[in-house]
């Protein structure tokens, strides 16, 4: 007979896992609400990518005991779920809502731009000292699988300083639903026909080749970090807190750029002038030299009329606050990439319209 | 007239007086006792099979026998499939039973063939058995950062000079087949050998006697003679671990990879389908979770056949090699 162990231990070792190797505390395990919406605080749910701003947005803008305003990280997908279904305050993704989903919301939604952060590729390969490079044609074949070897021809021309080891590149990806995967996969489908006709887009991708899956964004950066020849894609911060080396991608401009919140910031400033009226605005392949090609906005999400004004009051000064510049720039100090001034002025007159 | 040799032995406090009527009571109580128990256990199966059924009817009708055959399980297009699942469990509990199967009984016939003192062997018995005390998920960890470590030079040399076999076609990058069936080999060794040791120690002492008394050397005694006597058992401590590597769940979902692939590589990421139901669920779907039922119906019907097997060949070889009917 099978050995069933209560999920709840594996989310928890792996915690342990990712403590043991690297003294890291960033947690992506899912905490549910414990009630239902009480009248004088406001509760949100959604990404877990932002969780730490967003925490670290109501010490400083929303203190108390308890807090006015709480969020809880539950994944971007279950986000959307529980903002549609209407059991929480506001909600919170890495992917804008889609306009069917929006149809559903009856008191209507507001996406507000919060943050942005970047989808960056963390490897392993101990031998190899100084920047990986790899062209854009590359790091879409190798997570094709259509790749196998890192001293294949193609990625030793592309860094020809390097002595790259005859090893297996071992893909590693995320399991579960996750902006991230969908940011990654998004700008994937932007650049590559065959990854469009192929996998294509979500939050949740069946990745061909033998990739290894784990669970969030520490799951991943923590078996990349044991898996020697590995390969994975990561938020930034998370790459940045676990030591991983990371790749520097080569972007549309043709220019091989490595992940900083300069680089970042380049790739969102770069594409402010099209921001649409809904402020659904994703950058598959940012332009501009020094853009590093993959990055991603994170949401807000709000109703459109609140019955309560005591909520709306609360919730209106958090959200503005954290659009301002003290609250941009504790994002920048957090590792996420601020919100250029004129991305901060619309959403800021999008949160004023709400009532 | 003298005392009635009986009469003491009769006496109500003497154990072979006969029953009183407490007796009796305790006796019929007991037996009822006993049968509820074992009738509660095949209830429960039954309650634990109807139940998972239930909850996996709608995937069964969706997907039909296609559900064992299918290769992708993709949550957000609602294609799901566990053949790589079933190949990864039977690939790493059939390496773990080789590897597993071999140690163990050559630690039970050291153990038992006089090899070593009888308190030494007493000593390194208990040592076996405790290996069985370790929780999994210390040897989840133990492989991670000891095991996989120790075999990458060795996978790294093997696909290097023989990647045109197909077992070696990949390297080990960190979690894969090999390190999660060696752990699970040894996982499966206490309960192989402990067993093996019992059936070993079981046959009576006049059968080696014999064997010797024929003139057969020690080694043509001990796998002519003691291990085809104590097949029976051996077996039944096979079929016991190979069990336990099917469903072993935690150490498997640390050290596997959890890769969706069928991959002949024994350096490969795999994955089993005790770990795909360990680490699918907290994030499922609605119709996800039918088709992990289903996914756990499956290897409970495997156990179930793995384990009706071995009694089929445990039944031939008591025939063949005890001349029991």
């Amino acid at each position: 007979m099978g050995r069933f162990k209560p999920v709840a231990v594996i989310s928890a070792v792996m915690a342990v896992l990712s403590l043991a190797a690297c003294g890291d505390s960033a947690q992506t395990g899912e905490s549910r609400p414990p009630a239902p919406v009480s009248a004088e605080t406001v509760v949100g749910a959604g990404a877990t990518f932002p969780e730490p701003l967003y925490q670290r947005w109501i010490k400083e803008f929303a203190p108390g005991e308890p807090a006015p305003v709480r969020y809880y990280g539950v994944g971007s997908g279950e986000g959307v779920t529980r903002f549609i279904a209407g059991t929480v305050d506001f909600g919170a993704s890495d992917a804008a809502m889609t306009d069917r989903e929006l149809q559903q919301v009856t008191a209507g939604t507001v996406m507000v731009p919060a943050t942005a952060g970047m989808v960056v590729l963390a490897y392993n390969l101990p031998q190899v000292t100084g920047p990986l490079r790899l062209p854009r044609d590359v790091y879409v074949d190798i997570f094709l699988g259509k790749l196998t070897e890192w001293n294949d021809p193609r990625i030793v021309q592309a860094n020809p300083d390097l002595s790259l080891p005859r090893k297996t590149i071992q893909v590693v990806t995320r399991r579960d639903g996750s902006g991230t995967t969908y940011a990654f996969t998004n700008h994937l489908t932007e650049i590559s026909a065959a990854w469009r006709q192929g996998p294509g887009t979500g939050k949740k991708v069946d990745f061909p080749g033998g990739a290894i899956t784990a669970a969030g964004n520490t799951g991943v950066a923590q078996m990349i970090k044991i898996s020697e020849g590995a390969i994975g894609y990561v938020e930034y911060g998370f790459a940045r807190r676990l030591d991983l080396p990371v790749v520097a991608l080569q972007n549309r401009a043709g220019a091989y750029v490595e992940p900083s919140p300069e680089t970042g910031s380049a790739a969102i400033d770069a594409a402010t002038g099209t921001m649409p009226e809904n402020l659904r605005l994703f950058l598959p392949d940012p332009e501009g030299k020094d853009s590093y090609p993959i990055v991603s906005m994170s949401w807000l999400l709000l109703y459109e009329r609140y019955t309560d004004s005591e909520k709306l009051a609360l919730l209106r000064h958090w959200v503005n606050q954290g659009l301002s510049s003290r609250g941009q720039q504790l994002a920048r100090e957090l590792g996420y990439i601020p919100l250029p001034d004129s991305i901060v002025q619309k959403a800021m007159d999008a949160v004023a319209k709400i009532q | 007239m003298s005392a009635n040799p009986f009469k003491d032995k009769a006496s109500p406090h003497s154990a072979s007086a006969p029953p009183s009527a407490a007796d009796y009571w305790a006796d019929s109580l007991f037996r009822k006792l006993a049968m509820t128990c074992a009738g509660l256990i095949i209830a429960l199966l039954a309650y634990i099979l109807l139940e998972i059924g239930s909850q996996a009817m709608p995937a069964i009708s969706e997907y039909g026998i296609g559900f064992v055959g299918g290769t992708t399980w993709d949550g957000s297009r609602d294609e799901f499939g566990v053949l790589p699942e079933i190949w990864g469990t039977l690939y790493s509990s059939i390496l773990a039973l080789i590897i597993g199967g071999i140690m163990g009984v050559t630690i039970a016939i050291f153990l038992t063939q006089e090899f070593l003192s009888q308190k030494v062997a007493t000593v390194f018995r208990l040592i076996v058995e405790l290996l069985a005390a370790i929780p999994s998920v210390v040897y989840g960890l133990w492989g991670i950062y000891v095991l996989i470590p120790m075999l990458r030079p060795v996978a790294g040399w093997l696909h290097t000079h023989f990647d045109f076999i197909p077992l070696f076609s990949t390297d080990l990058s960190g979690p894969g087949l090999a390190p999660a069936a060696l752990v699970l080999a040894i996982m499966i060794l206490p309960t192989v050998a402990a067993i093996s040791v019992d059936a070993l120690k079981r046959i009576p002492y006049k059968v080696k006697e014999a064997a010797y008394g024929m003139g057969t050397t020690r080694w043509e005694a001990i796998l002519k003679v003691m291990l085809p006597t104590a097949s029976s058992g051996i077996l039944a401590a096979l079929v016991l671990g190979f069990g336990r590597a099917l469903g072993e769940t935690m150490a498997l979902a640390m050290l596997i990879g959890n890769s969706n692939q069928i991959n002949l590589s024994l350096f490969a990421p795999a994955n089993t389908l005790a770990s795909l139901l360990a680490s699918s669920f907290p994030e499922a779907g609605d119709l996800e979770i039918r088709a992990l039922m289903y996914a756990a119906i499956v290897l409970l019907l495997l156990t179930f056949v793995v384990n009706v097997m071995g009694l089929a060949i445990q039944q031939y070889t008591m025939r063949k090699f005890e001349g029991k009917k």
